[in-house]
């Protein structure tokens, strides 16, 4: 995968890392992963963190873009929003701190929405890259061969200060969700155990979806040795951890739940940083 | 004859008042080594010991040992006494903490003396048990080491357990 990347001819290359920047997230094997590391997951007492987002191939390295911040929304456990502070756009990553002030857990997620066109206008092939708000205004309505993408992907990572609190559906796009003792809380992972997850789309049971892993460190060993697994009817699937460590996990869906007409598919996209602690 | 006789008085005596002798408590005690280790930076240990239930769920907890510094700031490494933290430790309310906790310990023989029916072990119940010891050091390494019991033992009991790098020998004794 990352002798291909080398090889792209350099204007596909930005292309990618700009639609990735927009959170047009392409298939893992033609573009790159867009992820979030948290300094730290699990803390016994309020105190800052520092969080990097990345758009590239490797897990958990910086080598290609920084993740755009624009949509970064951190949820308190009482549900209030925390405000980033100290944002950094460098030229490999972003990075931000939280003031980590309430006991339970915090939700840290980048939530991109986009709507991708292609259309002649005037004989020329045109093409358009916004929001679904702007498509009406900016597309013109005499474009011929209109061909639109639409796009929701949520990027996001968990980091919890005392005793877990439970991690409540959002109802938009694909999630994790944890309530109760029959699914694992994000911020309770230990090598060895078995993990059980439930993804949701729309707050839906997300059925039957390929769902890979994938440890950090890829850099250091020869294989990927990714988890490969896929949610039941229920949206739910368990993950025995190999070892102890950063996991990137990502899942995605086509469905026609489009915001904008002129498109007909809607790609739906979720990853999410998860840290598991040795025994 | 009458020297007897006065022996036998008082337990009679308290028998008609309704009370008996006090049988001898029943007690848990601990003794952990903390090893003295050739490192450049040494911090003492923070450490923790609880029992847990045969569901991993804790009974009581009979100790955390840390440096609380200023502000509290020392509570933020309670965490690294991972497993602690993870049946137990998060789940406290400081004033439960502040219960527990004492000092560091120091190189040597580190004694905890436990009487069944009194803070922390206000009861045991019979049945399977696991004595927990967690030690975390700054800029060290991390042990747990279990000592599986059941209780109550049919008479005076101990039982030996080893860590390998950041506790040293461990003995529990069990008396009825």
């Amino acid at each position: 995968m990352t002798l291909r990347s080398l090889t792209l001819r350099p204007l596909k290359l930005a292309a990618l890392i700009a639609l990735g920047g927009l959170g047009l997230h392409l298939s893992p094997a033609s573009a790159h992963s867009l992820w979030l590391q948290p300094s730290s997951t699990i803390l016994a007492k309020a105190q800052w963190i520092t969080v990097d987002a990345a758009v590239s191939n490797d897990f958990f390295f910086y080598s290609a873009a920084p993740l755009a911040l624009d949509n970064l929304t951190v949820t308190a456990p009482d549900g209030s929003t925390l405000a980033p502070e100290n944002l950094l756009k460098g030229k490999l990553r972003s990075v931000f701190d939280l003031n980590l002030s309430q006991a339970g857990t915090y939700r840290i997620a980048v939530v991109n929405s986009g709507v991708m066109a292609s259309y002649k206008l005037n004989g020329e092939m045109k093409r358009w890259r916004g929001t679904a708000e702007s498509f009406a205004k900016e597309v013109p309505a005499d474009a011929e061969e209109l061909k639109v993408n639409e796009s929701l992907g949520r990027i996001e990572t968990f980091a919890t200060v005392g005793k877990p609190s439970p991690v409540k559906a959002i109802s938009k796009g694909l999630e994790l969700v944890q309530i109760g003792a029959k699914t694992s809380h994000p911020n309770d992972l230990v090598a060895g155990e078995a993990a059980s997850f439930r993804l949701l789309l729309d707050g839906k049971p997300a059925a039957n979806l390929a769902v890979t892993l994938v440890r950090g460190g890829t850099r250091y060993r020869n294989q990927l040795n990714e988890i490969k697994t896929s949610s039941d009817g229920d949206g739910k699937f368990s993950v025995t951890w190999p070892e102890a460590g950063l996991y990137f996990l990502e899942a995605e869906t086509k469905d026609g739940k489009t915001s904008v007409s002129a498109a007909k598919e809607r790609r739906v996209t979720y990853a999410a940083t998860l840290e598991v602690l040795p025994q | 004859m009458q020297a007897s006789f006065r022996f036998l008085a008082l337990p009679l005596l308290l028998a008609g008042l309704g009370t008996t002798l006090p049988a001898a408590a029943a007690e848990l005690n601990v003794e952990i080594d903390i090893p003295r280790l050739d490192v450049a930076e040494y911090h003492k240990p923070y450490l923790a010991v609880w029992i847990e239930k045969a569901d991993q769920s804790v009974a009581a907890n009979l100790t955390v040992r840390y440096s609380p510094k200023k502000n509290n700031e020392g509570t933020k490494w309670l965490k690294d006494l991972r497993q602690w933290w993870r049946r137990s430790g998060r789940e406290l309310e400081q004033a439960q903490l502040d219960a527990l906790a004492g000092a560091t310990p120091a190189v040597g023989a580190f004694k905890l003396r436990t009487t069944v029916g009194k803070a922390p072990l206000t009861s045991l119940p019979p049945g399977e048990y696991k004595l927990g010891v967690e030690a975390a050091r700054e800029s060290g390494g991390r042990e747990l080491v279990y000592l599986p019991f059941q209780w109550p033992p049919k008479q005076t009991q101990q039982l030996n357990a080893k860590g390998e790098h950041e506790l040293g020998g461990i003995s529990l004794e069990l008396k009825p």
